[in-house]
């Protein structure tokens, strides 16, 4: 199944084994030592939430979105909101919003430590998983875990529970978590910004492959601090948009043997979203530890290095404890809990910083607040284009390595943009023929 | 079933059609982790590892939902591969939220998401594992509880059958002390129907159960149902109530298809 002729042409094709885990594929198609054509194929089974959402009420958008991901429950939760919200009218009161960024930060907290440590790390270091690793470095995987518990623990408090959070409603939250709970959060938390610390020195000092791209970077803009739940959408070449405006202008075109739609914007141009481009868009909005943390682990903004996103998730980590810490100290439960919410016609659109990149949520509404029609623009369908760009610079810069390393090296690219189908990305099969 | 002392079996975890969710409860388990991951041996596990012992495997824990032709194949390999097969959460039990295309016009979904739905293979339902194949242990939840899942693997391993109730989760309201939210709120809550596990968790926050768990043991929806109209829930809200992650679950199912609309 695998063999190699050089020099001349070249198929590398990374499938899962033998389609059975029916989620993703890679194939790259050389011709004359230079790259032709590359394909990221996701045949991850359609769920249909475009289309099961119609006739549902507005206020149920939240619950059901949440399904979409187990890892970024949240980041639909609240973009959702957003969405509704911005459809009906209401704007929540601050209290409300500092309880969701807090809920926000637990969320990136778990999914940052959970990439970085258990599903990135082992790449850079040779392990074929993060149990590998423990034998190597146990500490550095205790500490990811540790990490990850204090973000799920932020999510149970505010949240109600770490997958799917209960406690998220369109206008606020059913019930304000008791200040006690809250407070409780603090001291693990001022531990855990030591463990993000460790950790960027930890991830800082991997070994990164030399490649650079001139990325379109596409992220909120936050409003006097680093964006995750709100902020305008602007990009590294002057777009400065609202999450209605920016709508407009993505489109997604389907792609043939691929279930997710890839997103241009203006109907052309691909671009970036995530780590890489929120630290692009706002690195100097990170204040204490985080920058400090970023300038010794030598990172300059922009960083281009899409090896080096993880020493930004783990600068954010660091942000995301120092942020949640002061959330906590400055908590005042929301009273009320949740803001009165009418039901109108109309159309509203949200967009929030998953951990992964940029989500935005658009819906459709009748005068009873029923969804007519609903669009949901994820972070993996708007960066594919952008990683089949990197999986060409990684291919023909690595045309030297043999088909294993140059497999595993696709693999670490395609994982270094933490993909909804980074687990598909796990069992990528490299097949390499050359004709 | 598996004998107990000093073995490690090796587990294996599959993804059908789901969010990963309850697969990511495994990992979840931060402080039990590390251990478990010496009691077993992890043989095939795609969110957490590249590495793949291949078959046949002592336990295999199935996420997701059959809604393509080749899954529909790939379970029955599973299956044949596996001595025990347990299914984890909503969507392996029941179908999860994407059974709702059960009960759309067929083929009514995929123009919505896709400009030419020619070119996705799925099928017109969502089933859970068991329309499949043979299920020894079914978990549920949206997600599973990790304390359940961990409970349900320690079982496997020592050799014994899992303890996991089948009753309501009034049970877990009451035991945590949580004031009724249906009987002093006027809440439409799904608690008396649906099946513990999670800790009553909605309740506890003021809300009522949406019932994502599924229906507990010899649940009877109607008498509840009844309970809700006298509260004033309109027919289309009943019918959300029991039609969303669980829709296709028997006793679910049935409730929301009797407030049908009719023709």
């Amino acid at each position: 199944m695998t063999h190699r002729i050089e020099p001349g042409d070249r198929t590398v094709q990374i499938n899962p084994l033998a389609r059975v885990e029916g989620e993703g594929a890679l194939r790259v198609e050389l011709r004359d030592g230079t790259v032709r054509t590359v394909e990221l194929d996701i045949f991850e089974p359609p769920r249909f939430f475009e289309a099961l959402v119609r006739g549902r009420r507005g206020d149920e958008a939240p619950d059901i979105t949440a399904r979409i991901c187990g890892i970024c429950p949240v980041a639909y939760e609240l973009s959702a909101c957003a969405a509704v919200e911005d459809a009906f009218g209401v704007a929540v009161s601050p209290e409300i919003r500092a309880l969701r960024r807090l809920l926000y930060c637990g969320e990136w907290i778990q999914s940052h430590a959970l990439h970085v440590v258990l599903l990135h790390a082992p790449d850079f270091l040779g392990c074929e998983d993060a149990v590998q690793l423990a034998a190597l470095d146990r500490a550095a995987v205790e500490r990811g875990l540790r990490l990850k518990r204090i973000g799920n623990r932020i999510m149970e408090v505010v949240g109600g529970r770490a997958i799917h959070p209960v406690n998220v409603r369109v206008g606020g939250f059913y019930r304000a978590p008791p200040a006690a709970a809250v407070q409780a959060l603090a001291e693990p938390l001022a531990r855990a910004i030591e463990d993000a610390l460790a950790t960027v020195r930890w991830v800082a000092a991997f070994d990164f492959p030399d490649l650079e791209a001139d990325y379109r970077f596409v992220g909120l803009r936050g409003d006097g601090a680093y964006p995750i739940e709100a902020g305008r959408i602007v990009s590294s070449d002057g777009l400065d948009l609202d999450a209605r405006a920016f709508e407009r202008r993505v489109v997604e075109e389907q792609v043939l043997r691929s279930t997710a739609l890839h997103a241009r914007l203006d109907g052309r141009l691909p671009y970036l979203t995530g780590p890489l481009a929120r630290f692009a868009l706002n690195h100097d909005l990170l204040d204490g530890p985080a920058r400090t943390a970023a300038t010794e682990a030598g990172l300059v903004a922009p960083c281009r290095n899409p090896f080096r996103s993880i020493v930004v998730r783990a600068v954010e980590i660091v942000a995301a404890c120092v942020e949640a810490l002061r959330l906590v100290d400055a908590y005042r439960p929301p009273d009320p809990a949740a803001v009165a919410v009418a039901p109108r016609a109309g159309t509203g659109c949200g967009a929030t910083e998953a951990p992964r990149g940029l989500l935005l949520h658009r819906y459709d509404l009748d005068e009873t607040g029923v969804i007519r029609s609903c669009r949901i623009v994820p972070p993996t369908s708007q960066n594919q284009l952008t990683i089949e760009d990197d999986l060409r610079r990684v291919v023909e810069s690595g045309l030297h390595l043999g088909d294993r390393e140059l497999g595993w090296r696709c693999e670490q690219a395609v994982r270094n943009h933490d993909p909804c189908i980074s687990c598909a990305a796990h069992f990528l099969r490299l097949e390499v023929d050359r004709r | 079933m598996i004998p107990g002392g000093g073995w490690r079996p090796s587990v294996a975890v599959w993804k059908f059609a789901s969010c990963d969710g309850c697969q990511l409860s495994l990992l979840d388990l931060e402080d039990e982790l590390l251990a478990l991951a010496g009691a077993v041996r992890v043989a095939h596990f795609t969110e957490l590892s590249r590495a793949d012992e291949g078959g046949p495997y002592d336990v295999s824990l199935v996420e997701g939902s059959i809604t393509t032709p080749e899954d529909a194949d790939r379970i029955g390999r599973v299956r044949e591969a596996s001595r025990v097969l347990v299914t984890i959460g909503a969507c392996a039990t029941a179908g999860g939220i994407q059974a709702l295309r059960n009960f759309a016009v067929a083929g009514a979904y995929a123009p919505v998401v896709y400009a030419h739905p020619e070119y996705i293979a799925s099928l017109a339902t969502s089933t859970p594992i068991a329309a499949h194949v043979t299920v020894d242990v079914e978990l549920h939840g949206c997600p599973v509880d990790r304390r359940q899942l961990l409970e349900v693997i320690t079982a496997l391993i020592a050799g014994r059958p899992p303890v996991v109730p089948g009753h309501s989760v009034c049970q877990e309201c009451k035991a945590r002390g949580t004031v009724c939210v249906l009987v002093a709120a006027g809440v439409p809550c799904l608690g008396p129907v649906t099946r513990a596990g999670c800790g009553a968790l909605c309740p506890a926050v003021g809300r009522g159960c949406y019932g994502c768990f599924g229906p507990a043991e010899s649940a009877r929806p109607s008498p509840l149902t009844n309970r809700f109209i006298r509260l004033g829930v309109s027919r289309p809200d009943l019918q959300r109530l029991y039609r969303t992650f669980n829709a296709a679950a028997p006793a679910f199912r049935s409730e929301h298809l009797r407030h049908d609309p009719p023709d």
